[in-house]
């Protein structure tokens, strides 16, 4: 019993890293844009999607296949920065929510129409580690190292780059940045784009574990905001923290509960959170 | 000593009725007529001729008019982004359903008790999570939508993830199910008119004033004296109470309820977007936002060519809205002809 609920423990650990870096994406447009990207449930079913075409029709490796998903993201982005969110990114919330949630629409109308909305599977087999008689798969272990690889690669790139400093110059005080001699339009364009790149990666690190639709994004969309809440909105590290700790809920409770309660959980949870702790559990990442 | 308490009793009821002085004339208001009109039409068109299709399509019609008009309430009038407002029809459409089939509940009774639960538990819920803004407040209210949904789906007496189905026989209490369709229908027309009302009422009152100022400047509308965590909770749960009225009459049509219908997300996306479309914080936009968004949704979706691409032909109509017309089809008129806003409000 004891080894059932470590096992679980580990599990929810390990799809954690991943919710957590699907939640990095969502929270690294929030901290520079003050945008809540509602296409980024889409975005993760497009990455799923794109790792089954590159997959099945160009025989790239799975794992490989991160880097041209990476590419297409922050391409895919940078351009709907220009087309849907420049020119509302300085008018009321309300405008950007609708304005990211009517993408999310259109993407999910056209893959709907291309794709389904029937399962698809891309068959990833690695040996799996045992413990006990329990098994633990080798693709969700390889999963949780990459999503924290990446993590720690956006990591680098924020704290050690010039451009990542110009990024959190940006997010710290976009007018002030902007004497600097900052472009910061292609900054926020910029970042929206890694944003949406991070969370088609994370896309396609679920898709190597479970089958999916193009609807699949959604519920990862809102263990997302779970995540992003926990660890604090606009707080990349947090997020990470977030997503492990969602995930270690999940694998904590999974052993006792019937599994379609952990939502009611999860959900009455961040609503707690964001009214008692709006910016978040940790105080990683934020200096003093 | 007991006279003067009496006083301050009468006193403090007057108070909260001068929340809507501004109004002792709005039988004078042309718009006041319009509404009146309006319904009758939605009453008059289907009743005489007895046209069953066209009123199915303007019965989606007044549910979406009711949905739009008090998120307007919310949205357009205080200026908080509520997503989560179908969770206010699907809770509703469940406390009414619940009563009427476990409890025997007659039909009024239950739209009564659906409304009064909602606004209660919104009252409640409004006075913690309000106290958050902007896009935190959106996000709690998503939040608020998905515990909703996510506790009614394992929640047995309301039949868990399988919904309720109710018999017809209870269509028998309103004489029969081809009678009964028709008062679920002029009830809720009639639902229509008292929320495009109460949205008049509201804007011509101090209270509205008051959520405007909210909408403008909270903090500054504090300053100024506005019981602004009073005002907030209080529309907010006045927005829910009509939502979930329509919410048990929608479902009682139907005779059926499940979570999947009751708590969609995207047709809380809609209900925002027909009361863009129209214009927001204008009362007959909203309507008509809905109005128009119910046809050309009718529209797409039994046309041959459009009918695929109804999701991406309703996005990309958001995305031009939002892009180039964000006050609405009723700023543009406004704009374009000022004397309109003397009939319209």
């Amino acid at each position: 019993m004891s080894y059932s609920l470590l096992v679980s423990l580990i599990n929810g650990l390990l799809m954690g890293s991943v919710y957590g870096l699907a939640a990095i994406g969502l929270t690294l447009i929030f901290g520079v844009l003050s945008v809540i990207n509602l296409m980024h449930g889409a975005t993760i079913a497009l990455g799923m999607f794109a790792l089954y075409f590159l997959v099945t029709a160009l025989g790239v490796n799975p794992y490989l296949a991160i880097l041209p998903v990476f590419v297409g993201g922050c391409l895919a982005g940078f351009a709907v920065y220009w087309i849907a969110v420049h020119r509302v990114i300085d008018s009321s919330d309300l405008m950007s929510l609708l304005s990211t949630f009517a993408v999310n629409m259109i993407i999910i109308g056209v893959g709907t129409l291309v794709w389904s909305t029937s399962p698809y599977f891309v068959k990833v087999t690695l040996p799996d580690a045992s413990l006990h008689g329990y098994t633990i798969p080798g693709t969700q272990i390889v999963a949780a190292a990459l999503a924290v690889v990446i993590a720690v690669l956006l990591y680098l790139f924020l704290y050690y780059t010039r451009l990542g400093k110009a990024i959190r110059a940006v997010s710290n005080n976009r007018a002030a940045a902007e004497l600097m001699g900052v472009p910061t339009h292609w900054i926020l364009a910029l970042t929206f784009g890694l944003g949406i790149a991070i969370a088609a990666v994370s896309g396609l690190l679920i898709a190597t574990l479970f089958p999916f639709t193009i609807l699949s994004g959604v519920s990862y969309e809102l263990k997302s905001f779970v995540a992003v809440v926990l660890g604090g909105l606009g707080n990349p590290a947090g997020a990470m923290l977030g997503g492990l700790l969602l995930g270690l809920i999940e694998g904590g409770v999974a052993p006792f509960i019937n599994v379609s309660w952990t939502p009611v959980i999860e959900f009455t949870l961040f609503v707690i959170i964001l009214i008692l702790f709006p910016s978040g559990l940790f105080r990683v990442g934020k200096g003093r | 000593m007991q006279a003067g308490k009496t006083s301050s009793v009468i006193r403090k009821k007057h108070g909260w009725l001068k929340l809507l002085k501004g109004n002792q004339t709005v039988f004078r208001r042309p718009f006041f007529w319009v509404i009146v009109a309006i319904t009758l039409a939605f009453v008059l068109i289907p009743g005489l001729t007895g046209n069953v299709g066209l009123r199915a399509n303007l019965w989606l019609a007044a549910v979406y008019i009711v949905l739009a008009t008090n998120l307007n309430l919310m949205i357009g009038y205080t200026g908080y982004v509520n997503f989560g407002n179908i969770a206010f029809f699907g809770l509703g459409g469940y406390v009414g359903m619940y009563l009427i089939i476990a409890q025997s509940w007659p039909l009024w009774a239950a739209c009564l008790a659906a409304g009064v639960v909602v606004s209660f538990l919104t009252l409640i819920l409004g006075l913690g999570i309000l106290r958050l803004r902007g896009a935190y407040f959106a996000l709690a209210t998503i939040g608020v939508s998905e515990a909703v949904k996510a506790f009614v789906m394992n929640f047995e007496p309301f039949g868990g993830a399988t919904g309720m189905y109710m018999s017809f026989e209870k269509f028998e209490a309103l004489g029969g199910a081809r009678h009964a369709l028709w008062v679920v229908y002029f009830v809720v027309v009639g639902l229509m008119g008292v929320s495009l009302v109460l949205s008049l009422l509201i804007k011509n009152s101090k209270f509205g004033l008051g959520l405007f100022a909210i909408r403008e400047d909270e903090d500054a509308a504090v300053v100024l004296g506005v019981k602004t965590p009073w005002y907030k909770s209080l529309i907010y749960s006045a927005s829910g109470f009509l939502p979930a009225v329509v919410g048990t009459l929608y479902f009682f049509k139907n005779g059926v309820i499940l979570p999947s219908q009751a708590f969609d997300l995207t047709l809380s996306i809609e209900a925002i977007v027909m009361m863009m479309l129209g214009g927001q914080a204008t009362v007959f936009g909203a309507a008509l936002g809905a109005f128009a968004y119910e046809q050309f949704r009718g529209f797409l979706v039994v046309s041959p060519v459009f009918s695929q691409f109804q999701l991406v032909i309703a996005g990309i109509l958001l995305l031009l809205i939002v892009q180039f017309l964000p006050n609405g089809f009723m700023g543009w008129v406004y704009r374009k002809l000022p004397w309109v806003r003397k009939v319209l409000e």
